[in-house]
């Protein structure tokens, strides 16, 4: 049985209260019950879950506009607007997001969730286990890209969108969008994987593990019972944290932005901050130590090293994108050294050898993996160029 | 549709799959899958280009064509196409290698250096041609590689290719009998029809 929060979606015009005028305006997320247990990769089995996500846009009478977004590692349901009018930032793709944006709401239906395992109001290790009345915790199942997928399409399923014009994502995102090709290829009319990668390199999972062996090995980590010991793994996740951003910035984005500048005029010959660099990875670290959960962390760099969708087919991606019917747009950018472009090629070569429908483009940027969030325009002309074919060969009208 | 794009269409066989390098706005690969019901993919670095393909719903890659073809295997096509672009790359001949790596056939146009436009522009007015094939000032042209007709048709038989079709497309002389007659002379764009090498 499914049972639906009964908040009700409040998408105020947008410029009535001072936000910009190609905002979604204030947006309210939704919770959604699941009683239908979820079996799991892992040989565990959900029994039931929430998921909180929020919508933008409204739905058409036959149900074909909706577009879904797929979140990346630290990401979650709020993806674009505002929760109050005085917030300071709007969701995370915001600049992707709203009326005349690449993911253009006057056309679309947009559907952005909290995946199962997080910490932003879906059912994950701070919740409670109803088996044993006790916090999941470290005890949460391992969850992977494959279960997300299942779980977004029982949202579709509650949510009456029997296919998505589009799945969208970037980053661990696009992991999410290839799997809904391969799973539900009936259910998804178009994909978009951004900056994303067929499966982590070593390097990749050798970085998902520093950022791990921080957090585990952080004193107040309590084999991650730490809410029960009353204490928080702020340090591991701040060394997590800052691990992770180095890899998100490109060395030249580094470069320009910091430079070798100093806080204060002359070196201290000491270890308190000095350069700027120290001091933003450290503010970075800081914020992000207290508003994510370090489980949750730890849960969702296994769910990437764990992807790898050639693997059943002996590591040949072409057989194993064989399901997929959709079209496919792959964007990377060029100084993204976390998930280049070489990974995003990888995913684009077998899609050609598997005849499947691709294009391709390599954005020009100097902000490094982080650049799949921000507006930049060859990247929004590449991105609403596809959007409006999708809309285009859907016959969507624009609403507004 | 340009002209050489014309003669093109006629080569082409139904439901090919086909590869287009420096596959412009995509206008090609949309009549002939329209029209022929050719499936494949355009390869292109201009990035107007791109998103032009991608509006109208042409696969596009961005790929630089002076790094090659390795990321295609072996016969993975029918045909390749090239139009326009041949002058361009640092290597022609490596190109067209690679394009006959990948499909049996490959269908291949230039500006043809010699046309007499052309050679009266260099030989009386003693300036680099500028023309309608060739629009670029010398110093900013991105054909780093001009040729004539009678060049490339001796590429292809030192390379013991096979010429298939070879025709001029566009200028004044178009299908007129002193293009067909003397095609190095009078045809302002090369048009040719290649296949790999008998065994």
């Amino acid at each position: 049985m499914i049972v639906q929060d009964t908040t009700t979606l409040q998408s105020t015009d947008a410029t009535m209260s001072g936000m910009p005028a190609d905002s979604v305006g204030l947006v309210t997320p939704q919770k959604a019950h699941f009683d239908t247990p979820l079996p799991l990769a892992c040989g565990r089995t959900l029994p039931s879950y929430d998921l909180v996500y929020e919508t933008y846009g409204e739905l058409n009478d036959d149900r074909s506009n909706a577009v879904l977004i797929c979140h990346a590692l630290s990401g979650h349901h709020h993806a674009a607007g505002y929760h109050h009018k005085d917030d300071r930032k709007p969701g995370w793709w915001d600049a992707h997001i709203g009326p005349g944006k690449s993911i253009d709401t006057n056309r679309f239906f947009v559907v952005s969730l909290n995946n199962l395992g997080g910490c932003h109001g879906s059912t994950g290790p701070c919740s409670i286990d109803p088996e044993t009345g006790r916090e999941w915790g470290p005890d949460f199942p391992m969850m992977t890209v494959t279960d997300w997928v299942h779980s977004q399409a029982k949202l579709a399923d509650l949510l009456g969108i029997e296919r998505f014009a589009a799945v969208v994502g970037g980053s661990l995102g696009g992991m999410q969008v290839m799997q809904w090709s391969l799973a539900y290829p009936e259910r998804i009319a178009n994909a978009v994987v951004i900056a994303a990668t067929p499966k982590l390199s070593a390097q990749n999972i050798a970085f998902n593990e520093v950022a791990r062996q921080a957090i585990r090995s952080d004193p107040e980590f309590h084999g991650g019972r730490y809410h029960e010991h009353g204490a928080l793994p702020r340090r591991g996740l701040k060394l997590a944290r800052m691990v992770g951003h180095i890899t998100y910035l490109s060395e030249d984005a580094m470069g320009y932005k910091f430079g070798r500048d100093l806080r204060e005029d002359n070196f201290h010959f000491g270890y308190d901050v000095e350069f700027q660099v120290e001091s933003y990875l450290r503010y970075q670290g800081d914020t992000f130590s207290t508003s994510f959960d370090a489980n949750t962390y730890l849960l969702m760099t296994k769910v990437l090293d764990y992807f790898d969708p050639a693997a059943v087919h002996g590591g040949d991606l072409a057989t194993a994108l064989e399901p997929a019917c959709c079209p496919f747009l792959v964007i990377s950018f060029s100084s993204d050294w976390r998930f280049p472009p070489s990974r995003s090629e990888e995913l684009v070569d077998a899609l050609m050898q598997a005849g499947k429908s691709v294009s391709y483009a390599r954005i020009e940027s100097p902000h490094g993996h982080d650049a799949f969030l921000l507006p930049e325009p060859r990247y929004q002309a590449v991105f609403s160029a596809f959007m409006e074919r999708v809309a285009r060969d859907l016959c969507l009208e624009a609403s507004h | 549709m340009r002209s050489d794009l014309v003669l093109i269409h006629e080569w082409v066989p139904a439901g090919a799959h086909i590869l287009d390098l420096g596959c412009g706005d995509g206008e090609l690969l949309d009549t002939l899958a329209r029209e022929k019901n050719v499936s494949g993919y355009g390869l292109e670095i201009d990035p107007e280009g791109i998103t032009a393909c991608i509006a109208r719903g042409i696969n596009v890659i961005e790929q630089n064509l002076d790094q090659g073809l390795a990321n295609f295997d072996d016969n993975a096509y029918d045909l390749v196409i090239m139009t326009q672009a041949l002058q361009a790359l640092r290597r022609p001949d490596l190109m067209l290698d690679e394009m006959l790596r990948v499909a049996e056939e490959c269908i291949i146009t230039f500006p043809n250096f010699a046309y007499w436009r052309h050679r009266a522009h260099l030989g009386f007015k003693g300036y680099m041609p500028v023309s309608k094939s060739l629009p670029y000032a010398w110093y900013d042209t991105p054909n780093i590689h001009l040729s004539t007709f009678n060049d490339f048709e001796q590429l292809c038989r030192q390379k013991g290719l096979i010429i298939r079709d070879q025709a001029v497309g566009n200028g004044d002389h178009e299908g007129h009998w002193t293009a067909r007659l003397w095609p190095n002379l009078f045809g302002e764009t090369a048009v040719f029809r290649i296949g790999r090498r008998a065994a």
